[in-house]
């Protein structure tokens, strides 16, 4: 029953965003109150029926309703609550309706939090918003109902992968809809800003925070991801420039560069019509990331429902979302004016310059991810774009971009001088050299493009750290008391920023220990023998068969402990292979014991006959970096987040702050 | 749009407007890829099919019971054979058993085991239990033969034709339907030949 009713919400759904996407639009260009009206309470309505929806689905997995197709794909009533409920978006179906309640969130959210917007601006972002909100209400109960009922029900379900049944990809599809989705309500701003022809500082600093909000569940979801990945999937990597991972990766990279080109238009009322198109593209290529997934076109390790016949309806719905939006843009974008001129080296340039290498790096991944397909249609060809092309390309246009991060902020706005910011960073300069001189010693004879990522970083945490001495102490007349003072003083958003670019830095710290540094092991051993890696000595004390909840375990127990030290406190390591009662599927724990440093990485692998057993051991210096850094920038982004809803709550269209041209769109 | 008229550089607009169609332009022709792809129908999944047509992998699979023997490429030709996947932790197998037992006895098939990724004892054990319908089994346990065999998931079933080659295969237990729509057909059809 409770089934049907959540079919019937979604239908119910479809008829209130058909309205939502038709009236306020309509009130907008007739310039009627009342019918623009019609989106507040209607996106609310909306996002009320969407959520019944969606708790209807998970109340079908929670009571494990085997009358429920979706329920029976992907559910099973051994396995634990938790899995139960993440089971409801681990799949097609149920991750569409989590997207379509997530994309209703976000319109309740501006309608809510939207009272300083100008009526016609907010009617109109919350029309294009429930526009496409149609396209993918229509998509779900046209080919890929989440209700669909099955008769005669089976007696048991046939369980979600083993290798989604992890606490970390619980919670990840959520973080990464929150953020892919949130990109829609900036790119409903852009096109509402296109309809109206005019984009102002005001629109600048209304739409940052939502892209902020998206940006940092965007990390969030991506860092919990390659987490996962890295301690589940039991290769020891982190990223694996898999389509799927490309598809969250691109975005990313666009709103990250929307997010300062954002600061542009707002603060200097220049770089309109770029920003707007970054708006675009950013929720475009979530779009396209979910077509490739979903429609069978590329392969990935994460194949998702793959069918034909959806892919040509996500198609459709690409072409006119996409296509109609970049169509609006060529119409209207060459009404956008820029206002503010700057010289090349200038806060400006220096964003400009992020763009330029954010984009580049986007469509580098768009290139190395859609080349199969090119190549295969050009000479029938199948080959895989793999990570030597992503660490070729990827790496030299990130570097510079970095080294540019760090000189960027103590550039002053329209004019500049590098040499006296240069002059600024004589500490991070030695900083630097001083870390790669240590590290050179440290890592000899390993690779040596790992001292490049490691000046790199070391580079970002000196430039970071001086650009936020110079703003708590910009001369020294300032004593330290004062400056001490300015520093617990500093406003949120200036946090939030250097709190993410720290975390940039530590992230790629993380990364080049990761890939370059790590030392592994793949050996036969016997109970008890000793294996040494990267200076700590494996021993694989015990295997065992133990019971889980809804699968069988093989458990090898090692204790580790440093080379020469064999009377010290061992480490005890403990890997599991499960076998699944369901389905048979064998997935790995991984045993890994982190330290601020490093990772010790231990995986029990097949045995390899005569009591002996294949064992993966690794020592991943820096790793558990790639954790902290990430976390730095999701706090940073909320930070940030934090403040600007504070300056935007109280807001004024103080006719747009620097040589604006915000003039009433009649 | 009143705007332009008072806009500080009302040149630029003019000079630049088609470099605003140039992002439509790009994205129609990804589109017109992705359609291409789409509609072509061909399907970057169906690697693992590139056994059918070629000659059995040549592994030499060692016996899973000192009574029965293991099977290679030698083993194969004169008529029709299945091979067919099992493990005894594989849940479908288990389904599929009795079919698989049934086109031994009743349509004089002769079928291969091919025990993969599974403990002796436990795989002797099953088909002590369920009965045993093969003519032989390989015994396969770190799943190596098993990738010759380009096997995809358990059990699956590969159909090989008197010469020897690979005709059919299927992933997935086999069910009653498609042992009439699919195996016996291609079955009477090289029996006829």
């Amino acid at each position: 029953m409770i089934a049907e009713l959540g079919h019937y919400v979604l239908t119910l759904a479809l008829g209130v965003a058909l309205i939502q996407a038709t009236v306020p639009m309509l009130g907008a260009a007739r310039g009627d109150q009342r019918w623009m009206a019609v989106a507040a309470p209607a996106s609310l309505v909306q996002f009320g029926l969407l959520l019944f929806a969606f708790l209807a689905l998970i109340h079908a997995y929670v009571t494990s309703d085997f009358s429920v197709l979706n329920v029976v794909q992907n559910s099973h009533s051994l396995k634990p609550l938790l899995y139960k409920v993440s089971g409801a978006w681990g799949n097609h179906e149920g991750s569409l309706l989590l997207w379509v309640t997530v994309m209703a969130l976000f319109g309740a959210l501006v309608s809510i939090f939207g009272d300083n917007l100008p009526p016609g601006l907010k009617a109109r972002t919350l029309s294009v918003q429930a526009l496409v909100t149609v396209g993918f209400l229509l998509f779900m109960l046209l080919t890929s109902n989440p209700f669909e009922r099955i008769f005669p029900a089976p007696l048991e379900g046939r369980d979600l992968n083993p290798l989604l049944q992890d606490p970390g990809l619980a919670f990840h599809p959520p973080m990464l809809y929150i953020g892919y989705v949130g990109l829609s309500i900036v790119f409903s701003f852009a096109c509402a800003a296109l309809i109206e022809g005019k984009v102002d500082a005001a629109w600048a600093r209304w739409v940052r925070p939502w892209t902020l909000l998206a940006w940092a569940f965007l990390t969030g979801g991506i860092a919990l991801g390659s987490w996962w990945a890295y301690y589940e999937l039991g290769w020891g990597g982190f990223w694996f420039w898999d389509p799927v991972e490309n598809a969250s990766f691109m975005p990313w990279l666009v709103a990250t560069a929307l997010l300062h080109s954002a600061i542009v238009v707002e603060k200097r009322d220049t770089l309109k019509s770029w920003t707007i198109l970054l708006a675009i593209i950013g929720f475009s290529l979530s779009l396209i990331g979910t077509f490739l997934v979903r429609s069978g076109v590329l392969t990935s390790v994460h194949a998702f429902a793959s069918d034909p016949e959806r892919g040509v309806f996500i198609l459709a719905l690409l072409a006119v979302a996409i296509g109609g939006s970049f169509a609006l843009y060529a119409w209207r974008a060459p009404l956008l004016t820029g206002g503010g001129l700057f010289r090349p080296i200038s806060r400006e340039g220096a964003l400009v310059l992020n763009n330029l290498l954010l984009t580049t790096a986007a469509a580098t991944v768009l290139l190395g991810t859609l080349y199969p397909l090119f190549l295969e249609l050009a000479t029938d060809d199948k080959i895989s774009v793999g990570p030597p092309f992503f660490n070729a390309t990827f790496v030299p246009i990130m570097a510079p971009l970095f080294v540019a991060l760090g000189v960027g902020p103590l550039l002053p706005w329209k004019r500049a001088d590098l040499a006296p910011a240069l002059r600024l960073l004589w500490v991070a300069f030695v900083f630097t050299l001083v870390v790669t001189i240590v590290a050179g010693i440290a890592v000899w004879g390993q690779a040596a493009i790992a001292l490049l990522g490691l000046a790199l970083s070391a580079w970002l945490i000196g430039a970071v750290l001086t650009e936020l001495y110079r703003k708590c102490r910009p001369t020294q007349s300032v004593t330290a008391g004062q400056a001490l003072r300015r520093l617990t003083g500093l406003s949120r958003a200036a946090c939030g920023m250097t709190a993410a670019h720290l975390g940039i830095a530590v992230v790629i710290a993380g990364a080049t220990g990761a890939s370059l540094l790590t030392q592994e092991k793949i050996e036969a051993v016997t109970i008890g023998q000793t294996v040494e890696v990267g200076g700590f000595d494996f021993t694989l004390t015990d295997v065992r068969d133990v019971p889980g909840p809804n699968y069988n375990a093989e458990r090898g127990t090692f204790s580790v402990v440093p080379s020469g030290f064999a009377g010290a406190e061992p480490q005890i390591l403990q890997s599991e292979n499960r076998q699944y009662v369901s389905n048979g599927q064998v997935t790995t724990e991984a045993a890994i014991r982190s330290t601020l440093w490093y990772d010790l990485y231990a995986v029990l692998g097949d045995p390899a006959g005569q009591g002996r057993f294949t064992v993966r051991l690794y020592f991943k210096p820096l790793v558990p970096w790639l954790w902290i850094g990430s976390t730095l920038m999701v706090l940073g982004g909320f930070l940030s987040l934090s403040d600007r809803r504070l300056r935007v709550g109280a807001p004024k269209r103080s006719a747009a702050p620097a040589g604006g041209n915000a003039q009433p769109a009649e | 749009m009143s705007d332009e008229t008072n806009a500080p550089d009302a040149e630029r607009p003019k000079r630049r407007w088609w470099l605003g169609l140039l992002p439509l332009l790009v994205f129609s022709g990804l589109l017109a890829v992705f359609a291409y792809q789409l509609i072509g129908g061909r399907d970057p999944s169906i690697v693992p099919s590139a056994l059918i047509g070629d000659p059995v992998p040549t592994v030499e699979l060692p016996a899973l019971k000192p009574d029965k023997p293991g099977f290679g490429p030698q083993d194969f030709g004169g008529g029709p054979i299945l091979v067919n996947v099992f493990a005894s932790w594989c849940v479908p197998c288990r389904v599929e058993h009795p079919l698989i037992t049934a086109l031994a006895r009743d349509y004089g098939i002769p079928v291969y085991g091919l025990n993969s990724k599974d403990r002796r004892d436990a795989a002797i054990a099953w088909l002590d239990e369920l009965g045993d319908p093969y003519t032989r089994i390989g015994y396969d346990p770190n799943g190596r033969a098993g990738i010759e065999w380009g096997v995809y998931g358990y059990p699956e079933t590969f159909l090989i034709n008197p010469a020897g080659e690979v005709v059919y295969k299927y992933v997935g237990p086999i069910t009653p339907r498609l042992l009439e729509e699919e195996f016996l057909p291609r079955i009477d059809a090289m029996r006829a030949q």
